[in-house]
């Protein structure tokens, strides 16, 4: 188009804000609907025991009780949560616990009630005869001869292996110079959305029609999930996500309070809420991580590195969610990162244990694998006595060499990792910052600088690529209304993201209409066409494609249309100024409204023509983005208290091409602060006996303000070709460069003391145990 | 029980239980649900309001505590159909994303610009330490709060 764009590009304040800064926003507790029923679920204190008995008698007949459900009331009646990754074991997976718990928090009882205080005061009546059973918290000993078992039938806790074995790296150990041997943990998150999930069911009896407002990512998924587990007709379920409070992967998913709120409100009649406290959410939403990985590195003298292996033990939790096998693939496909590492081959050992599952947390397994890289990079520097920056660039991909195909099977679709790293490196003043740091350590000050070169797979992508039912393409309408403004439905569920502003950017340009003129609507199934939603940067690559196939498909109707209307060719004409326009002269224009009114059929020119401006797309991306960049953090860390300060923070990411740079920068931030909380601050912990130590805000050490640094951002810009806005995707990024960026920059610090890893998160203790034990020896 | 305030200005009064807390109060009686539970334990802050004048976290006041008080709610921030400059600050300056944070953290905000007009960047996050926000990394807001600041300065300086 030969019209420069207006919007797409340019700073611009979201369209999403002022409901939300107003207080008028209605998330799922917002939602107001006469004769609601409160659910309040009774868990279990126990990490696993057996059911003997349980007594509602008390309950039942407490004030305001409608009704007291236990899990053998649910028997035959309704179905499980499904996993639609595959694995060897899947157990079943109760709405409400049956003969057996498996991890503290699991759900036992539900009490039905006219208010929330009064169904509280009846779950405390309900009696429950536990039999405590031995159990396990640690997924190496879950995998070790004579452990506690979680799921009989499977006779042990192994759910499932992945192995991708390549001969060529045995042969490559065999053959380095030195060979680099580490074991390193990612630990336990959890992703702590300051909206707790919620749900509100409302069935219409006389229909059979079931409305569910949830907090989710994925209101359509979550319909056919729901509607299989409670044979219903799909077309007879309608899923909302209202205001969404944050998802971060935690909503992108089916939990037991989804089905069994539906279930209640069919049962009574009545419309039920459930709204979970922050308690459960930290025991019953799904955690992110918890993978421990050995690694082998081959390596030359010189710093380069021949080979990749890996053995990963990744802990599922009791029960298997939506996804829970599949997130540790991401991590070993993605592990060689930004390197041109010849041979790669690892093996996964998944593995039940005594608590919550794990499953999609900000990254989903990249994270994992950029720590993995970042780590060997600067291991394999530590071992050779190499500056951290010249081991990066003797292993980094060249970018003449794009597309590469990895050692593991990847297209990585464009990338120029020297620039970013180039750009960090010159605003940090690499070269001084170095000198700054000898001469501080001459006085007794610990400073150190961390380097993380990332690479991360985004805009998933080909539908082969993902387990069945939750495919990699995505869905948009595009639709002029009769006024010449426009709507755009879209398949996505953006919950914090801004895509409202976004695609408003992109629409209103396409069209040469003011971004007012445009409204984005999703998150309601009944709505919105079948759409997949918003997870793993996928938003505007993917989603974004489909509208912008939308936009043209209205565009090439609306310009032959036109073309009758002025005598002029489609290709000669140019939408601008709210007109059709020729190219060649902006000044031949007719207004858009009289195109629209063509289109619509009332002066229609084209016999036959289709009445109408509503175009539907669907996306199928043939690859995958990957968005890279280079982070460096400088830090000091206190010897006598082991607490770290910041001193810079650099963030130099390419997504692509940037639409908003607003919510670019928005998108940056928010990943760093997640990532740097999981390198300093962050740990779910169970205790040896599977008992949940971190289950309040006050124990989860979610990050505060004067917890992280001032971020200074900077971007390259390597479009990717696989999409027509030429974006990669920034949702997750920042976690992703920013965990081994800070870990990097701390152990850096620790290294005269001959420190050379110490497993996140880098709290003040470990690192003043660091500074103590140094000093004894 | 019966408790008797005012609300974002308007005198009101009600029959409670005396354990209701005064975020349940404000939404399930008043019906005002821009102010949001996010911990019940004080943790998150996201239930801030102002009770005569002061932030407090509404999920640990009793609303019988309230009785005979003003309480200003995100509701009650604009006045004549105009954003108060915090709600313009976080609009500005992208200092929301989920939106879920931000009501608690304006009243916050409001707080501290009640105390001190020129806050340095220290003192914001200072100041925010009991808010806690899961999408922006702060910074944005920061920029909000001073962005709000300037601007009162501005109006007061007229």
């Amino acid at each position: 188009m030969a019209v420069i764009p207006k919007f797409v590009g340019a700073r611009i304040k979201r369209r999403e804000d002022p409901r939300l800064i107003s207080g008028t926003a209605t998330y799922v507790d917002d939602v107001r609907l006469p004769d609601t029923l409160t659910a309040v679920v009774l868990r279990s204190p126990h990490p696993h025991a057996r059911i003997n008995s349980i007594d509602v008698a008390a309950a039942r007949s407490a004030p305001g009780v409608v009704a007291v459900l236990t899990g053998e009331d649910l028997k035959g009646k309704v179905g499980g949560i499904p996993c639609v990754a595959p694995a060897e074991h899947i157990p079943f997976h109760p709405l409400l616990a049956q003969g057996k718990v498996r991890f503290v928090g699991e759900s036992v009882a539900v009490v039905v009630a006219s208010d929330a205080y009064l169904a509280q005061d009846a779950a405390d009546l309900i009696d429950v005869d536990y039999d405590p059973l031995d159990a396990v918290s640690d997924p190496e000993k879950a995998l070790a001869d004579g452990a506690p078992i979680l799921h009989e039938e499977f006779g042990a806790n192994l759910a499932t292996r992945a192995l991708i074995p390549n001969p060529a790296v045995d042969e490559a150990i065999a053959k380095a110079d030195r060979v680099i041997k580490f074991r390193i943990v990612n630990q336990r998150l959890a992703p702590v959305p300051m909206e707790t999930r919620g749900v509100l069911a409302q069935w219409h009896q006389a229909s059979g029609q079931l409305t569910l407002w949830t907090s989710t990512q994925i209101p359509h998924l979550l319909r056919s999930a729901l509607a299989a587990v409670l044979s219903l007709p799909e077309n007879r379920v309608r899923v909302i996500a209202p205001e969404v409070g944050g998802g971060f992967g935690a909503k992108l998913n089916f939990y037991r309070e989804e089905a069994l709120v539906a279930y209640l409100s069919r049962m009574l009649g009545r419309p039920v809420k459930w709204i979970e406290r922050r308690r459960e959410n930290l025991a019953t939403t799904t955690h992110g991580r918890d993978q421990i990985t050995y690694l082998e590195v081959p390596v030359k003298n010189d710093g380069t590195v021949l080979a990749l292996k890996a053995k990963f033990i990744c802990d599922m939790g009791a029960y298997l969610q939506l996804l829970t096998p599949a997130i540790p693939g991401f991590s070993g496909l993605m592990m060689t990162g930004c390197y041109k590492i010849p041979a790669m081959s690892f093996e996964q050992v998944m593995v039940f244990t005594n608590k919550m599952a794990t499953d999609a947390y900000r990254g989903a397994g990249r994270p994992e694998a950029a720590y993995i890289a970042e780590r060997t990079m600067d291991m394999v520097a530590a071992e050779l006595g190499l500056d951290p920056v010249e081991v990066r660039r003797r292993n980094f991909i060249p970018k003449e060499a794009f597309p590469y195909a990895t050692c593991a099977g990847l297209v990585y679709d464009s990338g120029d990792y020297n620039a970013a790293l180039n750009k960090a490196l010159e605003i940090v003043d690499y070269p001084k910052m170095r000198a700054e740091q000898a001469e501080a350590l001459k006085h007794g000050r610990y400073i150190g600088i961390g380097i993380a070169s990332y690479v991360e797979i985004c805009g998933i992508g080909p539908s082969a690529m993902l387990p069945p039912k939750v495919p990699g393409w995505e869905s948009a309408t595009v639709r002029m209304e009769p006024d010449s403004r426009i709507t755009v439905l879209t398949g996505i569920s953006p919950h914090g993201q801004g895509q409202e502003t976004t695609f408003a950017q992109m629409a209103a340009d396409a069209f040469g209409v003011d971004i007012d003129d445009v409204a984005v609507v999703h998150g309601d199934t009944a709505i919105v066409q079948y759409g997949v939603g918003t997870f793993g940067s996928r938003g505007l690559s993917v989603g974004g494609t489909a509208v912008m196939m939308s936009v043209g498909k209205l565009q090439e109707k609306l310009k032959k249309i036109a073309s009758t209307m002025m005598e002029a060719p489609p290709d000669q004409l140019t939408f601008t100024n709210r007109t059709v326009a020729l190219k060649s002269d902006a000044a031949k224009a007719i207004p858009l409204q009289a195109v629209v009114d063509a289109a619509y059929g009332w002066k229609m020119p084209i016999p036959g023509m289709e009445p109408g401006l509503d175009a539907t797309s669907v996306f199928e991306p043939t690859g995958c983005t990957f968005p890279f960049g280079t982070h460096i953090a400088v830090v000091e860390i206190d010897p006598d208290t082991g607490v770290v300060t910041f001193l810079r923070y650099v963030a130099v990411d390419d997504c692509g091409n940037i639409i908003s740079p607003l919510l670019v920068a928005g998108q940056v931030h928010g990943g760093i602060a997640q990532g740097i909380a999981q390198a300093l601050y962050e740990e779910v912990v169970y205790d040896e006996n599977g008992q949940l130590v971190t289950a309040t805000l006050m124990d989860y050490a979610a990050p505060r303000a004067r917890m992280l640094p001032h971020y200074e951002l900077a971007h390259t810009v390597t479009p990717s070709p696989l999409n027509p806005m030429g974006v990669k995707g920034v949702g997750e990024a920042g976690t992703i460069g920013s965990t081994p960026c800070m870990v990097n920059a701390v152990l850096d610090a620790l290294k005269p003391l001959g420190v050379r890893h110490i497993d996140m998160p880098l709290r003040p203790e470990k690192l003043w145990r660091a500074f103590k034990d140094a000093k004894k020896a | 029980m019966r408790v008797n305030l005012t609300i974002n200005g308007q005198p009101r009064g009600d029959e409670i239980e005396p354990r209701l807390l005064l975020v349940h109060y404000l939404r399930e009686v008043a019906g005002l649900t821009g102010t949001h539970v996010g911990c019940e334990t004080t943790l998150c802050g996201a239930c801030t309001v102002l009770l005569d004048g002061k932030a407090v976290k509404s999920c640990t006041v009793l609303a019988a505590q309230a009785d005979g008080a003003s309480v200003t709610t995100v509701e009650g921030l604009a006045k004549d159909g105009k954003f108060h400059p915090i709600q313009e600050g976080f609009w500005e300056e992208h200092g929301l994303q989920c939106g879920y944070c931000t009501p608690g953290m304006m009243m916050a905000a409001v707080d501290l610009l009640n105390r001190t007009t020129n806050p340095g960047e220290d003192e914001i996050r200072h100041a925010l330490e009991g808010n806690l926000c899961r999408c922006t990394g702060y910074q944005h807001i920061i920029k909000a709060v001073q962005y709000a600041a300037e601007k009162m300065r501005a109006t007061a300086g007229r």
